[in-house]
């Protein structure tokens, strides 16, 4: 009780704002965040409840949205996507980023070079990997047209114009542009695996495979965790891709929940239901999330 | 027979290793293809294109493209190139990653160096705001800016960045404060160093490593924003982002293939030279955002 006892009253102003001071320092970023982070969560919540159109407004309609929503053809058009986008962009960039890592950490000579070039695509914007593919797998002008030029005149690939297909481009171009990262943090758990371990399981008689099977993956657990969580995120965040590629076509079947957001709130004035959509994308996320980040900040303490 | 050297358990055959090789190798040239498409396409005339033959290069190179993506390619309305929206994301990051950082630094050495009651409970809500779905954030934000009367403007979009970077950079410099030896800034309180001059004297001097991490991964994650851009931004305050993708995808006249490679290598350019410059740091960066605590 510094404040009230009479050696300290006003005599050591100083020391009491040394030890205010942490807190103040920390109050703008504290505010801002409960402002424009769980303020702006809890109004979009309850927005969501509202019958708002082009404008937010205030008169609360129940769960009309939601299940307006649950009934709208786009809405199961995004969710079916999603399914498809987010299994197929964590199954194939895992498998591809351990291959990779697997295989880099056999004393690879030029790993230095390869690395960073399996790496790169991370330091660019979706924006810019969309349209790169865009092109690519454009029937009229990339690789369709090239290979018949080369000679493979029955080659067809025209996925990207294809309804049913599309969503397929979706997941190539994702898993160019992330499974680097995934083999970077394989990498990493595998580098910090004690080689006399697998020196004595060797001397034992165990072949490359056991080891692998029996004693490097089942200590690389913290990586895959990460890697599903970090990729499930991305998944269910991914708007820019998604807009760069196919814009959501051919017609809408190329839709995911992110985008369904953005075009029912900002483009066709339904913005009760736009953000109902953005409050299951939160709980989707949330669901993952909070566990994960619960654990590990739990561990450190 | 055994190709690797001997301090590894792992060994494997020469069969093994020239399938190890090859496969790699594929790999690079997969993740390799998309840029150099992007480039060679960028210096072609618009018919080498058209007429098919993407990965061949130029017969006639010409830098043409090049420029008109620059000054005078047809943006939205305008025929303005994307050199102004290319100056907005610079306005815009600048002071962003700049705030933004040296909030990070604050909060992560308050939060590791000044315990106090709940300071775990405030790290944790602000390390959750970094995975948020922004969509959930997109209506009010709306209109705050509106009410702040920054609407549409790069102010507008620097406030966001700070707000939505705070998280990333307290978790990088708390991360980083943590593993800093409490017991030299106990000693400097001792002999009476203040609140702030222990962390001018002592933190700040040894953090040049975090603060490097900090500022490529703000920079890269706000520089490829486009959700905010294209929210919060249309029209002529438009970051890179929004403007690249208003070329490629505006519906009027003739698709110019090549303007459109140059200009997305125009926007990959700053982050790839970053990454091609500080790599160690960028993948430091990555590692720290998906390994937290």
């Amino acid at each position: 009780m510094a404040a009230t006892d009479p050696m300290l009253e006003g005599a050591d102003f100083r020391t009491r704002l040394q030890n205010w001071l942490p807190k103040i320092v920390l109050a703008p970023s504290f505010a801002v965040m409960v402002l424009f982070v769980y303020g702006f969560i809890a109004f979009t919540i309850y927005l969501s409840f509202t019958g708002s159109r082009m404008l937010p407004s205030f008169d609360l309609v129940g769960w009309q949205n939601y299940e307006r929503l649950f009934r709208v053809r786009q809405w199961d058009t995004a969710i079916v996507n999603l399914g498809i986008f987010a299994g197929l962009y964590i199954v194939i960039s895992t498998i591809i980023g351990l291959l990779l890592a697997i295989f880099l950490d056999q004393k690879i000579r030029g790993e230095g070079i390869l690395r960073p070039i399996f790496l790169y695509p991370m330091a660019l914007s979706f924006i810019v990997t969309g349209t790169a593919w865009k092109w690519i797998l454009d029937p009229a002008i990339g690789l369709e047209v090239t290979m018949q030029q080369w000679g493979f005149e029955n080659f067809q690939f025209d996925w990207i114009k294809d309804s049913e297909m599309a969503i397929y481009t979706i997941v190539i171009a994702a898993v160019w542009q992330s499974s680097g990262f995934v083999m970077a943090m394989f990498l990493a758990g595998l580098r910090g695996i004690d080689n006399e371990i697998l020196k004595a399981a060797q001397m034992d008689g165990a072949s490359n495979f056991q080891m692998y099977r029996r004693i490097i993956l089942p200590q690389l657990r913290p990586a895959f965790l990460s890697a599903f969580v970090i990729l499930s995120h991305l998944a269910i965040k991914s708007y820019d891709l998604v807009v760069a590629m196919t814009d959501g076509g051919p017609g809408t079947s190329t839709w995911l929940p992110a985008l369904f957001m953005y075009e029912y709130t900002f483009t066709r004035n339904q913005m009760g239901i736009g953000a109902a959509s953005a409050v299951i994308m939160l709980m989707t996320i949330a669901a993952i999330m909070v566990p994960y980040l619960y654990a590990e900040l739990r561990e450190k303490n | 027979m055994a190709i690797a050297s001997t301090d590894t358990a792992i060994r494997s055959s020469k069969v093994t290793r020239t399938f190890l090789y090859l496969f790699l190798l594929l790999f690079a040239l997969f993740y390799l293809m998309p840029l150099f498409i992007m480039a060679v396409n960028s210096l072609k005339p618009l018919e080498e294109i058209t007429s098919g033959g993407m990965i061949s290069l130029p017969q006639n190179w010409t830098i043409e493209p090049w420029l008109s993506a620059w000054s005078t390619a047809q943006i939205g309305v305008e025929p303005t190139g994307l050199r102004p929206y290319f100056i907005n994301s610079i306005a815009m990051a600048v002071p962003a990653v700049t705030i933004s950082t040296i909030a990070g630094a604050l909060n992560g050495y308050v939060l590791t160096k000044w315990h106090f009651r709940g300071a775990t409970w405030i790290f944790g809500l602000l390390l959750f705001s970094c995975f948020i779905p922004f969509q959930i954030v997109l209506i009010p934000m709306a209109r705050i800016l509106g009410i702040l009367n920054i609407s549409g403007t790069t102010y507008g979009l620097i406030l966001v960045h700070v707000v939505y970077g705070i998280g990333f950079s307290t978790l990088y410099f708390r991360n980083y404060y943590a593993a800093f030896p409490t017991e030299l800034v106990r000693a400097a309180q001792i002999d009476g160093a203040g609140f702030f001059q222990i962390f001018w004297r002592i933190m700040l001097p040894s953090s040049g490593p975090i603060i490097a991490v900090c500022c490529i991964w703000q920079f890269t994650n706000i520089w490829n924003d486009f959700l905010f851009g294209a929210s919060f931004a249309s029209g002529g305050a438009a970051p890179m982002t929004v403007a690249l993708n208003n070329l490629v995808n505006s519906s009027t006249g003739v698709r110019e293939y090549n303007v459109h490679f140059a200009g997305a290598i125009m926007a990959a350019a700053p982050t790839l030279l970053v990454y091609i410059v500080a790599g160690r740091y960028f993948v430091r960066g990555l590692m720290a955002g998906s390994v937290k605590g």
